[in-house]
């Protein structure tokens, strides 16, 4: 879950790492009267925001109205801006990059630095990137914030600055169970303070549950995939024209690869789970539908999830919707003779192998 | 030689009178693992497939469990692991699905202070046929032999596992690493084993897209391993950004793609099937 700037900023603000003064609003009749030159920084959840027109400058009353009135409700990369944020301008002397995030290699926390900021890390060189891996038992150290120091060719007064911003930050990566937190800018002010001009906070979705506070928003995610995680599926969807319903994770991404290879174009993922119930099967089938496919494969490999619970499943959906579609089935596993006898009392024919059923749904669809 | 458990292991499941830990203690029993004891908080004294039921690990440890399968809560999960390294459990599988990744770090860290070994979370976990199984993969697929699998998901692996049994081949371990971004067990870790184990002679490693595990088996295959190794790698199909189911499936920043490890393992001269059934060819 991707936390906006402001909610990154407000995070840090608690943790006492150092912020621009600002605030937030939600329509013009909340800016307050210009005092100072001010950023305003639309609050969409997507990067580039600076390139693509989202931020502006004001340096006197007028500028900042007229800002205001351009920003609010605009588009930035296709995200309705709703919240701006107005914050105090920095004189900007250097600007520097810092993160931490999971590794996965390692499955340790990863501690990422950089005295070339402002830039995403990916296009800065790998010679001017400090990693750390941070073990998780122990945590952050000082000494983690003296190497990154030195990598970075800080003096006294700027090492001591980042270690105490390293230190809360890694605070703020365990409080909050975040995937990712990212200062992207670290400034260096014209007073010579360092301060967090950005503020990139991921949480990890399985952990939501622990964060109520922050709201749910989630722009990479179609309506209809927000339908679906609500009632708990794994559904993606895709371009193509050939709806898939299959269990399990792997053999659903397995499922589409071999579409794939077939010159099949899959509509979406999605991924039945382990419960063994027709209703979740009528359900999956519902959402499918709503992707409008031309055909569908429903691919099983029984385990927790029975072949014959599925194949009543199939059955009651194809009544409760009156699919016009070609359903293609494989069902193998437990209770598989079950399952097909099941589908074949009500005319449906149910492969036992998956390539076969690949095909036949490919041929089915046919070309795009 | 002992793959993490052997026909003597002896196993406790935590959450048992829930509806899936009950179940799949049924399913473990009928197999043939030696299932001594449950654990739930509040239901001491119940029984469950005639096995005695004790509120709290400790209680269970005289009957002398080696391992646990963990099936509660994702909230609970972190100190139902706690309690069972705590008591000196070796072997900790845990079953449940979106247990916060901070957690499943802090877990795994703490069993590799006790010297013990995580399974999971979200994952199938281990199968040796003919000895033991501790997880939910399901019993009719396998047949002993000497190809030895680790796979990072569920369903995917029962597809395979079929296939190479019904090729005439058989299993001698099958582990389900999990399908989450920290696993207990990685596949250089499921590699060392598998290479040292005298009864497995071929190995199959079901991967899929996200992070660099794969990357990472080839470079150590590579180094150390002489034994015929074969790969299947699902989400070729998968685009950027999108989260394949779970939650560790995820191509990111350019990281994590089925090309990458597809190379990195053709590299390493490890057969990658195009399908998963096409496996048992690539064995022979």
């Amino acid at each position: 879950m991707n936390l906006y700037e402001y909610s990154g900023k407000e995070i840090f603000r608690k943790f006492q790492i150092p912020v621009p003064d600002g605030y937030v609003i939600t329509s013009a009749a909340e800016l307050k009267p210009y005092t100072s030159p001010v950023v305003v920084k639309s609050q969409v959840l997507i990067g580039g925001r600076g390139k693509s027109g989202g931020i502006k400058f004001a340096k006197d009353q007028a500028s900042l109205d007229q800002a205001v009135k351009d920003l609010m409700g605009s588009k930035v990369r296709g995200f309705t801006v709703n919240k701006l944020l107005i914050e105090q301008m920095l004189d900007i002397k250097k600007e520097f990059y810092l993160s931490i995030t999971l590794n996965r290699s390692e499955r340790k926390p990863m501690l990422i630095c950089s005295a070339s900021g402002g830039v995403e890390i990916e296009t800065v060189p790998e010679e001017q990137i400090f990693r750390k891996s941070i073990d998780p038992i122990t945590g952050y150290s000082d000494f983690i914030g003296r190497e990154a120091a030195k990598f970075m060719k800080f003096d006294e007064n700027l090492s001591k600055q980042l270690r105490s911003i390293l230190s809360k930050l890694y605070d703020v990566f365990v409080h909050y169970d975040c995937e990712l937190v990212e200062i992207n800018p670290l400034v260096m002010n014209g007073d010579g303070r360092l301060i967090a001009a950005d503020a990139k906070v991921i949480i990890d979705s399985d952990s939501t549950y622990r964060h109520p506070e922050f709201p749910k928003d989630d722009p990479e995610r179609t309506p209809l995939e927000l339908e679906a995680q609500s009632k708990g599926y794994a559904f993606v969807e895709l371009d193509g024209i050939i709806g898939v319903i299959a269990n399990g994770a792997g053999l659903t991404m397995a499922t589409l690869d071999a579409l794939l290879l077939h010159k099949g174009k899959p509509r979406n993922f999605l991924d039945l789970g382990g419960t063994d119930s027709t209703d979740i099967v009528v359900e999956a089938f519902d959402l499918v539908l709503k992707a409008k496919p031309r055909a569908i494969l429903v691919n099983i490999f029984g385990g927790v999830t029975k072949c014959d619970t599925v194949a009543s499943g199939i059955v009651e959906a194809k009544k409760k919707f009156g699919i016009s579609q070609h359903i293609v089935v494989r069902l193998s596993g437990v209770r598989e003779n079950e399952g097909r006898e099941i589908l074949k009392q009500n005319g449906i024919d149910a492969f036992s192998e998956m390539m076969p059923a690949v095909e036949k749904v490919v041929s089915l669809a046919g070309g795009a | 030689m002992k793959v993490i458990v052997d026909s003597d292991t002896k196993v406790i499941v935590q959450g048992i009178t829930g509806h899936q830990g009950m179940f799949h203690t049924g399913e473990m029993l009928k197999f043939g693992t030696k299932v001594v004891a449950g654990v739930s908080p509040g239901k001491g004294g119940q029984k469950v497939h005639d096995l005695p039921v004790f509120d709290t690990v400790s209680e269970a440890m005289h009957l002398m469990p080696e391992a646990t399968m963990i099936s509660v809560p994702a909230p609970l999960v972190k100190d139902a692991a706690y309690e069972a390294l705590d008591s000196g459990i070796k072997v900790v599988y845990i079953l449940t699905e979106h247990v916060p990744f901070h957690d499943a770090m802090d877990i795994l860290y703490n069993a590799r202070r006790k010297g013990a070994v995580v399974l999971g979370p979200n994952g199938p976990g281990i199968t040796r046929p003919g000895m033991c199984k501790i997880g939910i993969m399901p019993n009719t697929i396998f047949r002993k032999g000497n190809v030895a699998v680790a796979s990072r998901s569920g369903t995917l692996t029962y597809e395979i596992v079929n296939a190479i049994t019904q090729s005439g081949m058989g299993e001698s371990t099958v582990i389900g690493l999990g399908g989450d971004p920290v696993p207990g067990m990685d596949f250089i870790e499921v590699l060392e084993l598998f290479n040292a184990d005298p009864d497995t002679e071929k190995i199959v490693l079901v991967g899929e897209i996200g992070g660099s595990n794969e990357e990472r088996a080839a470079e150590y295959i590579k180094k150390y391993v002489k034994k015929k190794v074969v790969a299947y790698i699902a989400g070729r199909s998968a685009p950027p950004g999108k989260r394949m189911g779970h939650a560790g499936a995820i191509i990111e920043r350019g990281v994590g793609t089925a090309e990458s490890k597809i190379k990195a393992f053709g590299d390493a001269g490890v057969d990658v099937a195009e399908y998963p059934v096409d496996i048992p060819k690539l064995l022979r």
